[in-house]
Formats: structure tokens, C-alpha cells, sequence
């Protein structure tokens, strides 16, 4: 070591650290910007960087600031282009999933790192195109930031944005404030906004939300819960009597034929089929209900409750009847008016896209006829010219909502018509199936009434959903017996859900055959 | 209309002595462009150099008074052929683009440069996309300044530096008759920092001059035997003149450390890196002080030997810090040694990765490896066997792995290129999947779930030339895409010309969104908007019918998925030979949005009766199959579970970002998924006789609605 030369004076001052985890389109730029001007004004020395390319395309991206104290000296930093897992001091994420992937990342450590999360969720393309449920567990995030942050601040700061006409980022700005991560006063952060000049007020009002929306959390001591699951979010109705004497006595009779604790999903059941057809139709649903309960073996209903619930979605199947009674509703024109968020004194008018097919006429023709027509394939290639074809349907003008209207009036003739005459002989084979196996294999007998949940859809959607339950339940009666029958249907059903060609399906069910 | 205005930002440009600069680095690098008289620039976008492009073609009015010609060019090779500005006259001259891809189209160009050799200074800006973000393959432009010889500046990643490199790179030009590349990486680019301004500086010699006064000299023209002579030049002249410039000028930098039997050798943008690496051991601090010695590199090639052997002669080892690969650099730093006969052990890749970005947790591991070999007595213990278990092997945090979804680019809320993609998967449900040939652009994005088409990208513009040898007779054909930027950039010629020219039978789309949109929205020939300063409105139909094709079908409303899928097949099935082409014509939504919102809102302000469309989905009528969203992936067509006890599934769900383009819609009725679906028309300002039909059709509708309301239970 050369002895000519003095170490030279470490100083130990780290630069302060934030890393911005966003989506492109979600304003983290703007967010950055407030950021490195915020610290500019208060003499510090900041540098920002960011890598937009591709990722701005709606993509993750990541943003990075660090800022220090400026020296009387005009001595100038150097400072890391990016973040340096274990030495951050905020990590924003400005949507859930974007903080657990900076946990991911090591940005987050429990010695340092303070964890501001909005805890919104914007689904990406893989949790929305499973035909099932494909959405992620949020909780996890949650976990993972208790251990990972040293203090987790997380709110729902994009409904917080909306509901102050302002953006994401000026909420975040707010929580960063509020945190008291940066020596800076609440005057700095909103003399920053001002001085940015977009957009002034309403960034202001949302962040004065982040900021009293943080302190309050830091001042109550509460940590962030996550959201309930789906589950929790459903209503039950109450089986109660509502004025009108054969719907009541529906009421009355399901409420000493089944135990409390199906009341709401029964209630809710019920409730369906008699919107879909009529009271006669309550009753039929309850007498198949009905015939599960006196099936029961243990003091858990739950073949029942499948079959409150799976009976009901079958009965209520969607044919054209119920979509143009559904779309002709004065409560409907409400909830699209909610929906788009549409003032008192703007008109709103809608338009539907509908595509009829001959298959959905000869449905809902009586059923003698449209077994006749179906038996002239020519015929009805001809007719199916002239039905098969993209519509837009103007529900608001009177020309439109009145064929509509009609329509969706035609139940009492649904009872007679050919879909309705396939649909009950399709049901009736499923439950019996259900009713012969719950008495050897009770589980798979539940499992079997679940399967239903595959059948949905419309036209083409609607047979690939339908032979895939068709497939599923081929095999249920190979599985009878076995120890494990039911928790393999239940596979089967995951399995068919996962994607919508049926590859995983077809897995799933070679992977049963090496053992039948 | 670049996606990005810097009208505000421009005004910086025009700061001068005694100002200090603040902003981004392409800002600072447009700055120093103009503070060092440049005469002219041109250049292709494309990130991460799109907004130098952006803030030249919104500082127009600064660049005329000083007298500076600025060109959008037609493709990288255009660009760097504008240098040839530079070969006879005394003008400096500045060019830029993407990198590597960009410098692949620009070399023919490049290599013709460097070997005549130029008068006035002849600067490259690349904008290095290479690491975290990048859009392109992972390789380096160094090799393109080795063949070429053309020097390469590398500058430590701050303003300052950056600025200074820009000036330093047209005085070392024009002291070596070489063309520069100054090398900016992808965070540089967009670092926010500040710098001291000088004045602008208007251009010494002027084009007008040049043109008025032409030059030429045979010897500057590649054709034997000055070519010959060319090579020659660059060794005994160029080269040697280099060497001295960079020494004289102190273009490289050493840091003195008191820790001076070991050295880091460091490119000059990896220089914030290794300074943060050495402070977490306590080696460095944020100022820059140091323990270590480091050699700078602001200047990548060519190689100073003596400062090499200055630097490592007294040192046990080095550690060369080179990012990317091949390892050029160290590979020549052995030779230098070894030739000097000093005995210096290099470290370098090995205890750095081989490849890929040296991030802020790489760049600290390697510098670690090598100290802990080198020199362990200088690191603290628990630095040199760390215990400190990481936090990511807590279960918690490895149970993430389960729930964060990947979240690539993908294509944007109302993106009129989703449609077409949409109606290649409903033709692929009809004929069965097709050999495509994918393109550079947004476009591309159609690789990705939910869409899951196109096989291969060979490079901006050449989707439809990268099918070109699936012209036999087959049952099928091959279908190519590209979009209206790398149709101009080259695709006319390379693709179109090509299939009419060998009689290619094959589909080509063209996706024509009026504008360069993936890098940033600018204009271009077929742009349909007005430019008061380009030439725009030229159709690809015509383009393409110009140079011979026949079968030529334009679709100007993208989101009519049925036209969209119905012309497609045509395209697949029709018996006429040669290529069948395809434009299909919507404007990006990005730059429509920015274009009509504030004329929307200025309207609803205004009182004027205005019509707002979006999409919706009856979550009644929805079973939860989320078919539409296979044929989307909008983002603002989203899931969400109901309160519906009898429902497990979500539903669809359409938040109000959304623009109504139309696609669900449309896919919806062209794929026959179902009706849950409806365009909402917010009629803003309704006038007196929407008010009266309102009420009329309201009377009606309402009655009825009540009527059959009276007969039914009151149940949902």
C-alpha cells in the first residue's frame, strides 16, 4: 500500500432512496417529476430515471429517485441510476400486485424500506382470460409485505383518485407526504403541485386525501387488512314471505323443509327461477332440492346446499327469452346509467350486440316444430341466412325495445319449447346421476352437482362448456367407490376451467385413466 | 404529433451562460448539440432516443433562428448517410437512433463514412437499449466501431460529462477526420439532472454556404484506389491522432484511491455503479471520494495504452468493469499488458456476469469477488463473509411467486390494432393457424397472451420479406405483418417490392395507425394529420400500387371485426396471383385520445351538444366465461365477481377508461359470444329536441316497463 497517499474523508451521508413500481399509462412519470422538483426546492440534489421503451405500453415499469442535501461547496453527487436491493428507503407501488413484485425484487427490507401501496387491483391478462377464476390472491401481498417492509402504508388510492376527479399519483404524492419519509412539510409537497401547474386543484384535493388518509392510519395504528375474499362480497337474500300468497307459501314450506343455514342460498335460488319463469317453476326447483335433503347422511347439508344452488343455474339457463327481458328492464336502464357514471341531465342511450343464429329461432319454437325444421338441414340453411347475423339493437328507441319487449314476454310459451324440453332432459340426467351416486359415494355425488358450474356461456362458448361438463361427468360413475372420487371430479372441473381449449382437461383426464 | 410534447422543455434550449440546465439527459444532449454549433441533424426514433427526436422536431422555431437543419429521416441508413454532410464541408453534423438495431440499418452507411473520413465533426448519438426495459436483441454497438473505426465515447452517466462529451466528440472528429459515436444507455438518457449552460452557437459554415460553394475531392469516394488509401489513413493518420487527442484533452479519467495496489478499470457509464458498489463497503462515498483507484473510461475505443500500463503497472490486479459481450475491452487490456510485459492480474468477467445489465445488486456482488480475491484485508468482515440471510428466502416472500403476474407491454385501451388480431383468431378458428411473419411495432404485441400469433421477427419492416421463402404451391399461405413505420423505414421495398416482384402468393398486412406509435407517435409519410413542416397524407395503397401490387384492399375502420375477418379470408382464399395486401387503417388511440379529449371537453364546457360512447357489460346476462376478454385483452375490459350467491366465476366488467372503440362489441357479434355487451351513448348538453324525443320514447318505454313490472314479482 502506497503510504504517499492519505485515505482520503468517507463521508458515511447516504442519499435519500424511492423506487416508483407502476404500470404504464398510471402517471408515474408525472409522480417522479413531483418528486425531483419537490427536493429541488428545498435544496436538495435529485436525480430521477426511469426506462420507458416498451414497458410504457401498459406493461410494469420502474422508476427511480435519489435525492441529498446540496453542499455549500457545490460539490455535485454521484448517484445510482438504480435501486440498490437493501438500500431503499420508499418503495412505491402504485397498484398491488406492482408492490409484491418490488418484494420480489429485494427493494423491500425490514430495516429500512417504508412500503406505499395502492391496494387496488388492476387484473393482468392472465387472471382475466382463464375461463374460470383466475384472479391472484391478494393476501399474499399483504403477508409478504409485513415481513419484508419496516412500515406498510396501503389504501385504495385509485377509488380515492376517482372519486377526487384527480389521478393515481397525486393520491401516492399525499401518502408519501403523509408517511413522513422526506424532511419536507405538507406546504412543500403541495407548493410542488401548484408550481407543476396541470390540473392544480384537483390534484391537491387528491392529495390532501392520501396525506390525511396516511396520517390517520399512522395515528389509529392500524395495519392494512386485505380485502375480504369473493366470497364474503355475496348476498344472500332472506327466504321471507313478500306479499304475494303462492310465492309465500313457497317461502313457508322451504323454511321447515330445509335447515337455517340453506335459507339464504335457497332464497336465492328460488328467487331466480320464479324471475325466470314463474312460481309453478319455484316449485318444481324446491321439490328437486327437496329430493337431495332426503339424501343426506351427516349433519353437514352439503349435497343440498350444491344442489340449491347448481339446480337453480340450470333451470335458469340463459335462452333469448330471459336475455331480452333482462335487457328491456327498468332497473337495468338504471344500473347501465350507474354504470357509466352518467349525470342527472345527460341522456343515455344504449345499444346492444346481439348475433341470433337459427339454433337459438328453432330453441324457441314449440318443440314439435323445431325438431320438424331441424330435420330439414336445408331449410334451415336458407332461414339461417337470413336470421344469422350481428345486430345492434338501439334498446332506447322505441322501434327496437318494442320486438325486445314482446320477446322477453314470451315465457309462458317456454315450457313448450324445444330448448326448454333439452334442457330439462340434459338436468334430469345430471341429477339422477347425482341421486344414484350419493347414495355409495356422497362426496362425488356433491362434486357432481358443483360440475355444473362448467355449463355457461352462449353459442359457441355455451357447447365447449357443455361438452366439457359432458366429458367430466362420463367419467364420474368410473370414479364411484373410490376414496379419493369426489376431490378427482373436483380436479377434473379445475382442470377444465384453466384454459378454454381443454388442454389442461385433457391432462387431467389420461392422468385419470392410468387409474381406472 | 410526438406522443410527448416538450413544448415547455424546448424553452431550456435556449438558456445560455450563467444558467443552469435542469432536466432530462436527452435534453442536455439536444443542448449540447446547439452549444457546439451544429449544423445539421437528422435521425430515426426509437427509445431510448425518441425524445431527442420529439424535442428537435418541437424546438423547430429555436433550430431556424440559429440556422440549424433538422430531418426526421426515413431510416437509420438515411441518417447516417446525412453525414456525408460533414466528408467535404466544415459542418458539424449530428445523427441518432436506437441501438444496436438501428446502427445494423445505419453500417453501410458507416462503414462508406469512416473509411473516406470527414471534415466537420461528425457526432452518432446511439442510444444504447441494452438491460432492464429494452426492447431489442442483447448485443453492443462497440464491435460497430471497431470494424468501422469509427471512436466511441462511453461518458460517466451525469449532464456534465454527457454535455461535455458531445463537445469533446466534435473536436476529436474533426482532429482525426473520424466519425464519433457518443453512447448513451437507456437510464442515462432519461436521467434528471442538471448541468451549466452555455450560449448556442450558431453553425460557423452554414448548408447554405456549402451548397452555393460545392466541393469535392476523389480521394474522400470508397473506390479503389483510395479505398486502399482510406485503410492506410486510418492507421498511420487517424488513429495516432486519436491516441494523442484523447490523451492531451484528459478525454479518460483517473481517480486517485489511497488503496493503490489494486485498480478498477471502468467504462465511463458504469462509473455511478461501481462508486455505489464501493461505498457499500465503506470504500467510497456519495461525492465520489475513493479508496480504489479508477480508471475512467470516457472514451470506449480506441484503447489508450499508456494509460493503461500507467494505471496497472504498480497494481497487483485490476478489475475490468465491461458491461455486455464479447469482453472487447478486456480482451485488449490483456494484450496491452502482456505486450508491456506487466504482470497486473486482471479480473473482470467471471467475477462480473459474462452477459447482461450490471444492475446496482450485480455490479456490488462482482466488485465484492474481486476484492475478496485481491485485496481481502480491505473489507470489513461482514462484508467479506456475509451471514445476512436475504429477505427473499422468507417464505412469505417466495409465496409471491404464486400470486404477482407477469405483466409484459401489451397493447393499449382502445388500441385499433387489437381488432385485426381479433379477426386473425377468428379466421384461425375457421382455416386453422397460418405461418406468420411478425413485425417490429406495437403490433408485436400480438405474440402475447391472449392473441398468441406470429412465429418469428427478423427486424424492423421485414415481416413480409421474412416470409418470402414460403412462396411454393401449398394448401395454405403464409401471412406477414408490418405496420405503417416499418413500411417507410424500408418494408415498401424489402417487403412489398419484393413479393410482387417474385410473385409471392402470400397475405401481407400492413397496420397502419397513422403514426410511428411504438416509438412514440411520430408523424410519417401516410400520417393523416396536417404537418406544417412534413409532407404527409400519402396513402400505402397507392405506395403499393405504385411499385405493382394488385390486389390491394384498404379497410379505414379497423374495429369492424367482421370486415376485418371476412377481407382476411378473402386474402387467404382468393386465386389471384401475387401478394394480397391488406392496410388496415386506424389512428393510434393514444395520440386520437390526446387529439380529441381536450376538444371534448372544450365542447362540453362550451355547452355543445356532444356524444361520449363506451362500452359496458349487463353482469346479469354475463356467465363468466370471459370468451371476449380471450379475443381482447383491452385493459379496461376487466373481471369482477358479483354479489350474486349463485355466480363463482367474475364477470366481465368495462371501467370507465374506457374510449368506445368499439372491439367487444364488434367481437362479440363477429365471434357470436354473447349479448351481454352494449355501447352506452352519454349524450352531453342533449339539445331541446333530444329532450323531447327522451321524454317521448321515456313515456312509452316507461309505461310499458312498469306494465310488465306491475305483473311480475318484485324478486331481483
Amino acid at each position: 500500500m502506497n503510504i504517499m497517499l492519505q485515505p482520503p474523508a468517507i463521508d458515511l451521508t447516504r442519499p435519500l432512496s424511492i423506487a416508483v413500481l407502476a404500470m404504464g399509462g398510471q402517471g408515474g412519470g408525472v409522480l417522479v417529476d413531483w418528486i425531483v422538483a419537490l427536493a429541488e426546492s428545498q435544496n436538495w440534489i435529485a436525480q430521477s430515471t426511469s426506462v420507458p421503451g416498451v414497458a410504457q405500453r401498459t406493461g410494469a415499469t420502474i422508476y427511480y429517485v435519489e435525492m441529498i442535501p446540496a453542499r455549500a461547496d457545490a460539490a455535485y453527487p454521484v448517484l445510482s441510476l438504480m435501486p440498490v436491493p437493501g438500500e431503499v428507503d420508499v418503495v412505491v407501488g402504485a397498484e398491488l400486485m406492482e408492490a409484491g413484485r418490488a418484494i420480489q425484487r429485494g427493494l423491500v427490507t425490514p430495516d429500512k424500506t417504508t412500503l406505499i401501496a395502492s391496494s387496488h387491483r388492476s387484473f393482468a391478462i392472465q387472471e382475466k382470460l382463464v375461463p374460470g377464476d383466475g384472479i391472484s390472491d391478494s393476501s399474499k401481498v399483504y403477508e409478504a409485505a409485513e415481513a419484508a417492509a419496516k412500515r406498510f402504508v396501503a389504501f385504495d388510492m385509485a377509488t380515492l383518485a376517482d372519486s377526487t376527479g384527480s389521478a393515481i399519483s397525486a393520491v401516492l404524492f399525499g401518502a408519501l407526504a403523509g408517511s413522513d419519509s422526506l424532511p419536507f412539510g405538507r406546504e412543500a409537497y403541495e407548493a410542488t403541485i401548484r408550481a407543476a401547474g396541470i390540473g392544480i386543484e384537483p390534484s391537491l384535493r387528491a392529495f390532501a386525501a392520501g396525506f390525511e388518509r396516511t396520517q390517520a392510519d399512522a395515528a389509529s395504528a392500524t395495519p392494512p387488512t386485505p380485502p375480504k375474499p369473493a366470497s364474503a362480497g355475496k348476498l344472500y337474500p332472506a327466504l321471507a314471505p313478500i306479499g304475494d300468497a303462492a310465492f309465500d307459501a313457497l317461502v313457508a314450506d322451504a323454511s321447515t323443509t330445509f335447515p337455517a343455514p340453506l335459507h339464504g342460498i335457497i332464497a336465492a335460488g328460488l328467487r331466480k327461477v320464479v324471475d325466470f319463469q314463474d312460481v309453478g317453476y319455484g316449485r318444481e326447483y324446491l321439490d328437486l332440492v327437496a329430493g337431495f335433503r332426503r339424501l343426506e347422511q351427516g349433519s353437514d347439508p352439503a349435497l343440498t346446499r350444491a344442489a340449491a344452488k347448481h339446480v337453480a343455474v340450470a333451470m335458469a339457463y340463459d335462452d333469448v327469452i330471459r336475455v331480452a327481458d333482462l335487457k328491456t328492464r327498468a332497473s337495468r336502464f338504471e344500473r347501465v346509467r350507474g354504470d357509466v357514471l352518467a349525470k342527472p341531465d345527460q341522456l343515455v342511450y344504449t345499444t346492444e350486440f346481439m348475433h341470433p343464429r337459427m339454433e337459438e329461432v328453432l330453441g324457441t319454437l314449440p318443440a314439435g316444430l323445431g325438431l320438424w325444421l331441424e330435420s330439414k338441414p336445408g331449410l334451415c340453411k336458407t332461414l339461417d341466412r337470413v336470421v344469422n347475423r350481428g345486430r345492434r339493437v338501439q334498446t332506447g328507441t322505441v322501434r327496437w325495445f318494442l320486438p325486445l319487449y314482446v320477446l322477453g314476454g314470451m315465457k309462458r310459451f317456454r315450457r313448450g319449447a324445444l330448448r326448454h324440453k333439452r334442457e330439462v332432459a340434459h338436468r334430469d340426467a345430471w341429477l339422477d346421476l347425482a341421486r344414484t351416486t350419493a347414495a355409495k359415494d356422497y362426496e362425488l355425488a356433491v362434486a357432481i352437482l358443483e360440475a355444473r358450474r362448467l355449463v355457461k356461456g352462449y353459442s359457441d362458448t355455451h357447447a365447449r362448456g357443455a361438452s366439457k361438463f359432458d366429458r367430466v361427468i362420463a367419467v364420474a360413475p368410473r370414479l364411484a367407490g373410490r376414496a379419493d372420487g369426489g376431490q378427482w371430479l373436483r380436479r377434473l372441473c379445475k382442470a377444465a376451467l384453466a384454459d378454454e381449449e381443454g388442454k389442461a382437461l385433457d391432462g387431467a383426464l389420461a392422468t385419470v385413466e392410468t387409474f381406472l | 404529433m410526438a406522443e410527448r410534447s416538450f413544448a415547455r422543455e424546448v424553452q431550456d434550449l435556449k438558456l445560455g451562460n450563467g444558467d443552469t440546465f435542469h432536466g432530462e439527459g436527452i435534453l442536455a444532449i439536444t443542448k449540447a448539440l446547439l452549444q457546439s454549433g451544429v449544423g445539421y441533424v437528422g435521425g430515426y426514433q426509437g427509445a431510448p432516443i425518441s425524445h431527442l427526436m420529439d424535442v428537435l422536431a418541437d424546438a423547430q422555431d429555436i433550430l431556424g433562428d440559429l440556422g440549424v437543419h433538422f430531418e426526421t429521416s426515413a431510416n437509420e441508413a438515411a441518417a447516417a448517410a446525412m453525414l456525408s454532410a460533414s466528408v467535404m464541408y466544415p459542418i458539424r453534423g449530428a445523427v441518432t437512433w436506437k441501438s444496436t438495431a438501428g446502427t445494423n440499418v445505419a453500417s453501410d452507411a458507416l462503414s462508406n463514412l469512416a473509411s473516406g473520413g470527414v471534415t466537420g465533426g461528425a457526432l452518432i448519438v446511439i442510444g444504447e437499449d441494452y438491460g432492464e426495459g429494452s426492447s431489442i436483441m442483447q448485443e453492443r454497438s462497440h464491435a460497430f466501431a471497431m470494424k468501422s473505426q469509427i471512436w466511441l465515447l462511453d461518458p460517466r452517466p451525469n449532464l456534465e460529462s454527457i454535455v461535455k462529451a458531445v463537445e469533446d466528440g466534435f473536436e476529436l472528429s474533426e482532429a482525426t477526420n473520424t466519425p464519433v459515436m457518443l453512447e448513451v444507455r437507456i437510464r442515462s438518457c432519461h436521467v434528471h439532472g442538471r448541468f451549466a449552460a452555455k450560449d448556442n452557437k450558431p453553425p460557423a459554415f452554414t448548408m447554405a454556404q456549402a451548397l452555393e460553394n460545392p466541393r469535392r475531392d476523389t480521394n474522400r469516394i470508397v473506390l479503389p484506389p483510395a479505398s486502399y488509401m482510406h485503410e492506410k489513413e486510418k492507421i498511420e493518420q487517424r488513429w495516432p491522432a486519436a491516441v494523442s487527442f484523447i490523451k492531451e484533452r484528459k478525454l479518460n479519467e483517473v481517480f486517485e484511491g489511497d488503496i493503490d495496489d489494486v485498480g478498477i478499470i471502468l467504462q465511463g457509464g458504469m462509473y455511478n455503479g461501481v462508486i455505489r458498489a464501493l461505498q457499500g463497503f465503506g470504500l467510497a462515498d456519495v461525492w465520489g471520494n475513493t479508496r480504489i483507484p479508477l480508471y475512467v473510461m470516457n472514451v470506449t475505443y480506441p484503447l489508450i495504452d499508456d494509460e493503461l500500463i500507467d494505471f496497472c503497472q504498480s497494481k497487483r490486479a485490476v478489475l475490468m468493469v465491461e458491461e455486455g459481450q464479447p469482453d472487447y475491452i478486456e480482451q485488449a487490456l490483456h494484450k496491452i499488458l502482456r505486450k508491456a510485459d506487466v504482470p497486473t492480474k486482471i479480473y473482470g468477467k467471471g467475477e462480473l456476469p459474462i452477459g447482461g445489465e450490471y444492475t446496482a445488486a450485480v455490479m456490488a456482488a462482482g466488485v465484492r469477488k474481486f476484492l475478496t480475491s485481491a485485496a481481502p484485508e480491505v473489507l470489513p468482515d461482514h462484508i467479506r463473509a456475509p451471514n445476512d440471510p436475504s429477505i427473499l428466502a422468507h417464505d412469505k416472500i417466495k409465496a409471491l411467486a404464486e400470486v404477482v403476474p407477469a405483466r409484459p407491454p401489451g397493447f393499449c385501451i382502445g388500441c385499433p390494432e387489437r381488432p385485426i388480431f381479433a379477426a386473425m383468431k377468428l379466421v384461425e378458428k375457421d382455416l386453422g393457424p397460418h405461418h406468420v411473419a411478425a413485425d417490429i411495432g406495437c403490433h408485436l404485441f400480438s405474440i402475447l397472451p391472449p392473441f398468441n400469433i406470429g412465429a418469428t421477427t427478423m427486424g424492423y419492416g421485414l415481416g413480409p420479406a421474412s416470409a418470402s421463402a414460403f412462396n411454393v404451391k401449398a394448401d395454405k399461405r403464409s401471412i406477414s405483418i408490418m405496420g405503417d413505420g416499418g413500411f417507410w423505414h424500408n418494408g415498401l421495398n424489402s417487403g412489398i417490392g419484393n413479393a410482387v416482384y417474385n410473385q409471392h402468393d402470400g397475405v401481407i398486412l400492413v397496420v397502419d395507425n397513422h403514426y410511428t406509435s411504438a416509438t412514440g407517435g411520430q408523424d410519417i409519410l401516410s400520417s393523416r394529420a396536417d404537418n406544417k413542416s412534413r409532407s404527409t397524407n400519402h396513402p400505402i395503397t397507392e405506395a403499393v400500387k405504385g411499385i405493382g401490387a394488385k390486389w390491394v384492399r384498404q379497410i379505414d375502420r379497423t374495429s369492424d371485426v367482421t370486415k376485418m375477418r371476412d377481407t382476411l379470408k378473402e386474402a387467404l382464399t382468393s386465386t389471384e396471383k401475387g401478394p394480397k395486401i391488406i392496410v388496415a387503417s386506424s389512428e393510434c388511440m393514444l395520440n386520437k385520445q390526446r387529439r380529441i379529449k381536450p376538444l371534448f371537453n372544450k365542447a362540453v364546457k362550451g355547452g355543445e351538444r356532444v356524444v361520449r360512447e363506451r362500452f359496458g357489460v349487463d353482469e346479469d346476462v354475463c356467465t363468466g366465461d370471459h370468451a371476449c376478454i380471450r379475443l381482447s385483452g383491452c385493459p379496461s375490459l376487466s373481471v369482477k365477481h358479483t354479489s350474486d350467491p349463485l355466480k363463482d366465476d367474475p364477470v366481465a366488467a368495462i371501467d370507465n377508461s374506457c374510449v368506445g372503440c368499439g372491439n367487444c362489441g364488434e367481437v362479440a357479434e363477429a365471434a357470436v359470444l354473447c349479448p351481454s355487451f352494449y355501447r352506452a351513448d352519454i349524450i352531453h348538453n342533449p339539445t331541446g329536441i333530444d329532450q323531447f324525443m327522451a321524454k317521448l320514447r321515456g313515456g312509452i318505454i316507461g309505461f310499458l316497463q312498469r306494465r310488465r313490472d306491475r305483473r311480475r314479482l318484485a324478486l331481483v
